[in-house]
């Protein structure tokens, strides 16, 4: 199942720039069951960044506790109206996904 | 069925669940990630995990702070953040204490990025969620009991 887009807002306010995310991922922990009690495997992001101006400003590892279709806020320095922002996750399958929004 | 399931929640078969699985080959995509701190998200004692992290003997803080409700409806979205006013915090993680695996997210932060993060957890019942912050080089932690009224790692 190819991954839906991240949903990414920025806005920078007296220059400091805050990044609000919502991830759509399962994040499924591998401790359910299905109708049959089989186990459904594990699926969730392990890995996250992200990036301004070829710039690492956040770099996060998940586990399963996260919640289903992450939302993830943080705040760094500087980032001007039009910079872009890069998300990047990596899940336990190894699939990745990138979207990138500018700042408003 | 369900009642079940929260009992494997409680008793900590889960995780072992979990563990068989992992040993069984049967998630090993995930493993293969060289950055991801695989002892860490996979200790199941909050002890174990902070040995994981290195970080053994974190020292209680009033710079850090740990937000989210007193009282979350739903385990299965916790909005929890971390924030610490300690100079040169690097790292900020979230840890709960009561679920199968206790770290839930770890957060490295450059420098230029505020130590204030936000994010939504899953917690299976009431529990102390704790913030751990390494600031200096040094860890430091704060506690906070997020009371759930219905359990989070199902749906």
């Amino acid at each position: 199942m190819a991954a839906k887009p991240m949903k990414i807002r920025a806005s920078v306010k007296d220059g400091v720039t805050e990044v609000k995310a919502l991830i759509s991922h399962e994040m499924e922990t591998g401790q359910r069951k299905d109708a049959n009690g089989a186990i459904i495997p594990a699926w969730f992001i392990t890995e996250l960044s992200a990036m301004h101006n070829g710039k690492v400003v956040l770099s996060g590892e998940f586990g399963t506790a996260v919640s289903k279709n992450p939302y993830l806020a943080f705040k760094f320095k500087g980032g001007a109206a039009g910079d872009k922002v890069t998300l990047t996750w990596k899940d336990n399958k190894g699939e990745t996904r990138t979207d990138e929004a500018a700042i408003g | 069925m369900n009642n079940q399931r929260r009992n494997v929640l409680k008793t900590g078969v889960g995780a072992t669940v979990l563990g068989a699985l992992t040993a069984a080959g049967l998630i090993t995509p995930g493993m293969a990630l060289a950055d991801w701190n695989k002892a860490a998200f996979e200790a199941k004692s909050m002890a174990d995990t902070l040995k994981a992290l290195g970080a053994a003997t974190p020292v209680d803080s009033k710079d850090v702070q740990v937000t989210g409700p007193d009282i979350a409806e739903n385990g299965a979205v916790v909005p929890v953040g971390v924030t610490s006013s300690l100079a040169g915090t690097t790292m900020v993680a979230i840890l709960i204490d009561k679920n199968p695996n206790a770290l839930a997210a770890s957060f490295t932060l450059p420098a230029g990025t505020e130590a204030n993060v936000q994010t939504r957890v899953k917690m299976g019942q009431t529990s102390n969620v704790y913030a751990l912050v390494k600031a200096d080089g040094k860890f430091y932690m704060a506690t906070k009991e997020i009371k759930v009224t219905l359990g989070g790692c199902g749906g």
